[in-house]
């Protein structure tokens, strides 16, 4: 291997648990103990403890990046950090705990491949456990990390640590989208089975929490059944030099799911169009197939009217198409949502107008209830509603597909995003005009 | 059976391709913002990535300190003739002439001044929008920024006010006057930067390979003599073999001594480096709070 080539892949994970728990000192262990830190930033650190500290070193101050934060001795916002092992490139969304910051949670959630949840092994599960346990869960995070930390204050008890698992696990199976959940006694001060195994712990058979971390399968975090290509900028050259250029019209984009392969029969929706896929263009020439994440241009062999906005699909696994959507929000806004009121949409990659016509219910995401019929929906609460569109969105259920799952309301107007949306399910999938598009 | 999994560098260049694309649909009057420097390199790759065949559908804009490493700017005229791109200069010593930017009595630095020359600039060509080469691993102010960073019409970053960015939905939406700031490398670290030169086999200019230069010891690094930073009396000046790791100003950028060679020589150095590429600026050491002031004040 070549000096410094090292990771093979990129884990994106969160950090919650409440104020104090210790998400800024276990992420500075991470940094320190992996030897991610630099001569100058340990400086910084032992300068900062000389003033506030009383001389001891806080890992904390790592991640504490704003002076308000500073001043006000909390973390009020999203932060990402950068970490990298031999195995792994690490990028970490540090998210605060407070209450009122579920806005937060779901931000740094959002992208998130595994969620580390931290619960104080004096106190057990709280409410704030409860929560985010739940926003992993609607985020549809595919893997949990439950490290129940400040073992050193309970004497490394194993009783108290199996006492806080059977907490968690009576509540889990409502939350049955959860499958991968795993739980880690650690010290975040005092670095055990952070990044090296604990002698304190000799109960505890598993690895320490950056083992798993590096180790944790995620290949298939992607959703990769079911084409689903959302045409995001047209590539058209103007008075292209090249003749062999006059007629290119490539339509650019991400992959948001599935695979696509030269010579696949698409549709184009919400249109309906067919049509043949004849190359995968890419600046560093054609492929064979492109797959989820993969940002390609895809060459159609007819020449289609599509733009921005549409969606190409394979011919198997279809999407709903429809503008009257059922959807979990998370509203993120000081003034409360209330029905009829109107918004922009971004979906995939478009934008269209909505209305909020039914808020279904609130829940309550400590006890997982659902109060029907809710007069409106407040900063940070979560709820189920039903939305009317301009125009037809092409969409997934966000269990089924992160990515065209997802949408954003944008308050016009001021133009800041005030809730994030998981769409439930389509009540019915596209159906082709011709039977005879499968073949 | 193929693997249907991305490397690290290819998911970053996916990511920043979308991030890319987007600025182009949603935008007006995007611009990017190119220096010549390691990171806005990368920046024109992951463009012709985009948007080839086509051209760019935005043209480069860099803010000229009138203390640039002269190497530099040879090396962004020649590489935007290059890829055909339009490249629009505007100078901090015209925006002084001008009036648009006042430098503090005694202040050498055209750091601060640069802020100004740029918002002169987004106004002049009524940009709606300019992708920058910053990363979140840079700072830790910059930690908590957006790939879509709004700026009021003051051209202010409020770090209190952000929107929420979920999955890769940005938004892009702004009113008349303000703008947005893009950063399609967020995500990527130094060592990223460095991968992906290689992996791509991008030009670089020559000071960030090893070269012999004049310098002076001052705030605990060297600095490059020249016109603009003659040694004082009581200082030494030495010969030293070096190269640049972050470039700022000539007046403020440290020199690590260093005999790396090729890409591979520095990957091999920031592996083994014991500290951060901005510990090598003079104009950061001023206080942990520095970077967040200029910030706020609309530094890039
Ligand atoms: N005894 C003990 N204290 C801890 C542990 N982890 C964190 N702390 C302390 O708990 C307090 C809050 O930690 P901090 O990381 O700031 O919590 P945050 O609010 O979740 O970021 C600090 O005083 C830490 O030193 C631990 O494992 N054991």
């Amino acid at each position: 291997m070549l000096p410094g080539s090292h990771p093979i892949d990129i884990l994106r994970f969160n950090t919650c648990g409440s104020v104090d728990d210790g998400k800024s000192t276990l992420i500075g262990r991470l940094l320190y103990d992996s030897k991610n830190l630099m001569e100058d930033q340990i400086e910084a650190l032992e300068r900062s403890a000389d003033i506030t500290g009383g001389g001891q070193i806080n890992l904390a101050n790592l991640t504490d990046g704003l002076r308000a934060e500073r001043e006000q001795g909390i973390t009020i916002d999203v932060a990402y950090r950068y970490f990298a092992t031999p195995r792994r490139r690490f990028i970490v969304a540090d998210t605060p705990g407070h209450v009122q910051y579920t806005r937060n949670m779901v931000t740094g959630a959002s992208s998130a491949n595994l969620s580390v949840v931290l619960v104080d092994a004096r106190q057990g599960v709280i409410e704030q456990s409860r929560r985010h346990t739940y926003i992993a869960a609607l985020l549809g995070i595919p893997h949990v990390v439950i490290a129940v930390n400040k073992m050193d204050l309970v004497d490394w008890s194993e009783a108290r640590f199996r006492e806080i698992r059977e907490q968690f696990e009576a509540f889990l199976p409502r939350l049955n989208v959860l499958r991968d959940v795993k739980f880690i006694p650690i010290s975040a001060l005092n670095g055990d089975n952070v990044v090296d195994p604990s002698p304190r712990t000799p109960w505890y058979e598993g690895p320490p929490l950056l083992r798993h971390l590096e180790n944790v399968h995620i290949a298939s975090d992607w959703n990769l059944e079911g084409l689903r290509f959302p045409v995001q900028w047209v590539n058209r050259p103007h008075a292209p030099r090249d003749p062999a250029l006059h007629d290119f019209r490539g339509l650019s984009g991400q992959l948001a799911g599935g695979i696509v392969r030269a010579g696949d029969k698409v549709l184009v929706l919400p249109g309906g169009l067919r049509s043949t896929v004849r190359q995968i263009h890419t600046f560093d020439g054609p492929l064979a197939e492109a797959f989820s994440p993969q940002s390609v241009t895809l060459l159609l062999a007819d020449d289609l009217d599509v733009s921005r906005g549409d969606m190409i699909v394979g011919a198997d696994h279809l999407p709903g198409v429809g503008s009257d959507l059922r959807a979990k929000l998370c509203w993120m806004h000081q003034k409360p949502l209330v029905r009829g009121r109107k918004f922009w949409l971004k979906h995939t990659t478009q934008t269209v107008q909505a209305v909020v016509t039914t808020l279904e219910s609130r829940i309550n995401i400590a006890t997982y209830d659902e109060e029907p019929d809710p007069p409106q929906l407040l900063l940070n609460d979560i709820g189920a509603v039903r939305l009317q569109t301009s125009k037809p969105l092409v969409y997934d259920g966000y269990a089924q597909n992160r990515l065209t799952g997802a949408f954003i309301l944008i308050e016009p107007g001021t133009n800041l995003t005030v809730a994030a949306g998981m769409l439930q399910p389509p009540a019915e999938l596209y159906k082709p005009e011709y039977t005879d598009f499968a073949i | 059976m193929p693997s249907y999994h991305l490397d690290h560098l290819a998911y970053l260049e996916t990511e920043a391709v979308h991030v890319m694309r987007e600025v182009a649909a949603e935008f007006e009057r995007p611009a990017l913002l190119f220096s010549g420097g390691k990171d806005s390199i990368c920046l024109l790759r992951l463009a012709e990535k985009a948007f080839r065949p086509s051209d760019l559908p935005m043209p480069l804009l860099n803010v000229d300190t009138g203390h640039h490493f002269p190497e530099l700017n040879e090396f962004r005229d020649r590489r935007a003739s290059e890829l055909g791109a339009k490249l629009i200069v505007r100078k901090v010593e015209d925006a002084i002439a001008a009036g648009v930017a006042v430098p503090t009595p005694g202040e050498i630095s055209r750091n601060r001044l640069q802020i100004p020359t740029l918002l002169a600039a987004i106004e002049e060509f009524r940009f709606d929008c300019a992708i920058g080469g910053a990363r979140r691993d840079e700072e830790k102010a910059r930690a908590k920024e957006r790939f879509f960073s709004f700026r009021d019409a003051f051209g202010q970053w409020d770090p209190k006010n952000q929107r929420p960015e979920l999955w890769n939905l940005y938004n892009a939406r702004v009113n008349p006057g303000e703008h947005m700031r893009v950063f399609p490398l967020s995500n990527w670290t130094e060592m990223d930067v460095w991968e992906y030169i290689r992996r791509e086999r991008l030009e670089v200019p020559r000071i960030y390979f090893s070269h012999r230069r004049l310098a002076v010891r001052r705030g605990g690094q060297w600095l490059p003599v020249t016109d603009l930073l003659p040694p004082k009396p009581n200082e030494t000046v030495r010969e030293l073999v070096v190269r640049v790791r972050t470039i700022g100003d000539i007046i403020s950028t440290g020199l690590v001594e260093s005999p790396a060679n090729t890409v591979d020589d520095i990957i091999a150095e920031i592996a083994a480096a014991r500290v951060t590429e901005r510990g090598s600026r003079a104009d950061d050491k001023t206080s942990e709070a520095a970077m967040e002031d200029r910030k706020k004040a609309g530094y890039f």
